[in-house]
């Protein structure tokens, strides 16, 4: 299923990505389902908490979680997903990703440099776990 | 019956429900029984060896179980469990 986000939002998670630069840095995705299409109408920063290489690493509290949730309820909207960061390295999911993920939810991926955001690609989790379906990100 | 709140990526295995009542006296019995009743919440909630995955965590009203009796920690009537996810990952 295409992911659409606006210029504005992409723009947001670019600035997160940038500005968290060498750590990894993670978001919500906020929107809903609307004819075959996931819309993202807000991006949410979280914390990452991870306590430690957060180079390579992200965690994103429960607490945050259930908060966001309740957030996007209010407003008659849905947690779609999440974005997070890979830096100097491809926008793809690794192992460690695949292990922690969920069904559902969309799994953006910005790969960021020392300068700028290189690529930035959505993924979602097999049903089986065994791997990721890319899903086209349009604007 | 304790309930429990399902999070957005499982409704799509409880045929869309945000909440279900299922039988047990414990925090683990409740799981255990619900993950019975929709077979496909199960490879989500478990390892291959039967123990909660990491990033599942179920909360009895406001409390973390970890930080109750954890899978004993015991529901009755009307108490409400959460399955609550924390997201991770990483490039490597």
């Amino acid at each position: 299923m295409p992911l659409k986000i606006g210029a504005g939002d992409v723009g947001h998670i670019h600035d997160h990505a940038r500005e968290g630069y060498p750590e990894e840095v993670a978001g919500a995705l906020i929107g809903m389902n609307v004819d075959g299409m996931k819309i993202v109408v807000d991006v949410w920063r979280a914390e990452n908490t991870h306590e430690e290489e957060r180079s390579r690493r992200f965690l994103i509290e429960p607490l945050k979680i259930k908060e966001f949730e309740e957030r996007a309820e209010e407003r008659d909207m849905d947690v779609l997903g999440f974005y997070h960061t890979h830096p100097d390295h491809p926008a793809e999911p690794s192992e460690y990703d695949r292990e922690h993920a969920w069904p559902g939810y969309s799994y953006v991926i910005a790969s960021v440099g020392s300068d700028n955001v290189e690529d930035m690609r959505s993924w979602t989790l097999k049903s089986d776990r065994s791997g990721y379906d890319e899903e086209p990100i349009v604007g | 019956m304790p309930k429990v709140k399902i999070p957005t990526p499982l409704r799509q295995y409880t045929g869309g429900d945000k909440e279900v009542e299922v039988g047990g006296a414990t925090a683990g019995e409740a799981l255990g029984n619900l993950a019975t009743e929709h077979p496909d919440l199960k490879q989500h909630l478990y390892t291959g060896d039967g123990k909660l995955r990491s990033f599942v965590n179920v909360y009895k009203g406001d409390e973390d179980i970890r930080y109750l009796d954890g899978p004993d920690t015991e529901v009755g009537d009307g108490d409400e469990l959460s399955i609550i996810p924390s997201i991770a990952g990483g490039r490597c």
